[in-house]
């Protein structure tokens, strides 16, 4: 992405003003600091989901429903069907957590398709400096949502397995023993298995989401900077500016999937770490 | 300026590392798709009534294939346009 305007410097200030957050410092360190953009969007579409679907719920009827509800249902059938064949069992946990992760996640995710300058643009006008728009860009919420799951899953194991199975196991998977002396010299390395894989698990799912949007995001950035500080007097911008075009309609079309496959993966994985965590090894 | 060194210094084995993260991430990931492309044609041509739902195994298979290469790139693009080194340098 050669830029031969003499903007070389700009550029560079453009992609880092992009990929500033709005921070709030709230105590001593780089650690004790909010993302209050992150933050803020999060809360306000996990908002717009609830009162979307509760609303949808208390109005469903039985007769010929209406578009909304239609494709509420689709989804909620659709996730139903993904934990009936996954989970062999009964929980009131599983399903209605994965329609949450898939449609918050998606939810946050699509926030990537706004273009890129549009809403920052806006807050500047209003004065807020840095703003970025995607929250599942952003480890910090990625993580929280692993961490979550990670939680559920010991839980949900706890649960169902009962404390003292839960704790064996930690100790006799996957190697098994006979004799006393071999149990206890392989205890320890079943649980250094057992937490690695457990430790492995919300690590992988918050690199993927993250990986994922930040990824398409910086992209989308590069994509506008093609036509940065372009006026219609240089010959450049009208090369520069159908190829703009081009290229981001390309990639918008990919990341429509992209955005897709990764809500739904997250949810997969949920559900299936969930019903091994209540099966036995 | 000698601040000029150094950052040719860090600017040289950024580059080379961004091309090997975004190549070897690529060069696995291509190998892997086409494997699993294969598989699930080999397996839809077996049993067509099995079609739907290879399919769905495919994409969550896809979706895992893909992490990894797509975090070596998002590092890479850090690595190239918002390059920490540099900035530790430049401060």
């Amino acid at each position: 992405m050669a830029s031969e305007s003499a903007s070389g410097g700009g550029s560079t200030e453009y992609i880092q003003h992009h990929l500033q957050h709005l921070q709030w410092q709230v105590g001593e360190g780089k650690f004790m600091v909010i993302n209050v953009d992150s933050v803020v969007i999060m809360l306000f579409l996990s908002a717009l989901f609830l009162v979307l679907f509760l609303t949808t719920a208390r109005r469903a009827t039985a007769g010929v429903p209406g578009k909304f509800q239609a494709a509420v249902e689709m989804v909620v059938g659709f996730v139903d069907g993904l934990v009936r064949e996954t989970f062999h069992g009964r929980s009131k946990l599983i399903a209605p957590l994965a329609i949450t992760i898939f449609c918050v996640v998606f939810l946050m995710n699509f926030m990537d398709m706004i273009p890129v300058d549009w809403l920052p643009a806006t807050a500047m006008a209003v004065g807020v400096p840095y703003l970025r728009v995607v929250p599942t860009a952003d480890i910090n919420v990625t993580l929280g949502l692993s961490l979550m799951v990670f939680l559920l899953i010991q839980v949900f194991g706890i649960r169902h397995k009962g404390l003292g199975t839960f704790f064996k196991e930690a100790f006799t998977a996957p190697f098994h023993a006979e004799g006393t002396a071999m149990k206890i010299v392989l205890a320890p390395v079943n649980l250094l298995l057992r937490v690695i894989e457990e430790l492995v698990r919300p690590l992988s799912l918050t690199l993927r989401l993250f990986g994922n949007m930040y990824a398409g995001e910086l992209i989308f950035i590069l994509i506008a900077l093609m036509t940065l500080n372009a006026g219609l007097a240089s010959g450049m911008t009208w090369v520069m500016a159908p190829l703009q075009f081009i290229s981001g309609f390309v990639w918008t079309a990919f990341h429509i999937l992209v955005i897709t496959l990764q809500a739904f993966i997250f949810m997969m994985l949920t559900i299936v770490y969930l019903s091994m965590a209540a099966e036995s090894h | 300026m000698e601040n000029l060194a150094l950052y040719a210094e860090v600017a040289k084995f950024t580059v080379i590392a961004a091309g090997l993260l975004i190549g070897l991430g690529a060069l696995g990931t291509a190998i892997g798709f086409a494997i699993l492309g294969g598989k699930f044609l080999e397996g839809s041509a077996r049993q067509p009534e099995l079609t739907p739902m290879l399919q769905t195994k495919m994409f969550i298979v896809a979706g895992l294939l893909d992490a990894v290469p797509i975090i070596g790139v998002a590092i890479a693009l850090l690595l190239i346009f918002a390059n920490p080194f540099l900035t530790t340098i430049a401060g």
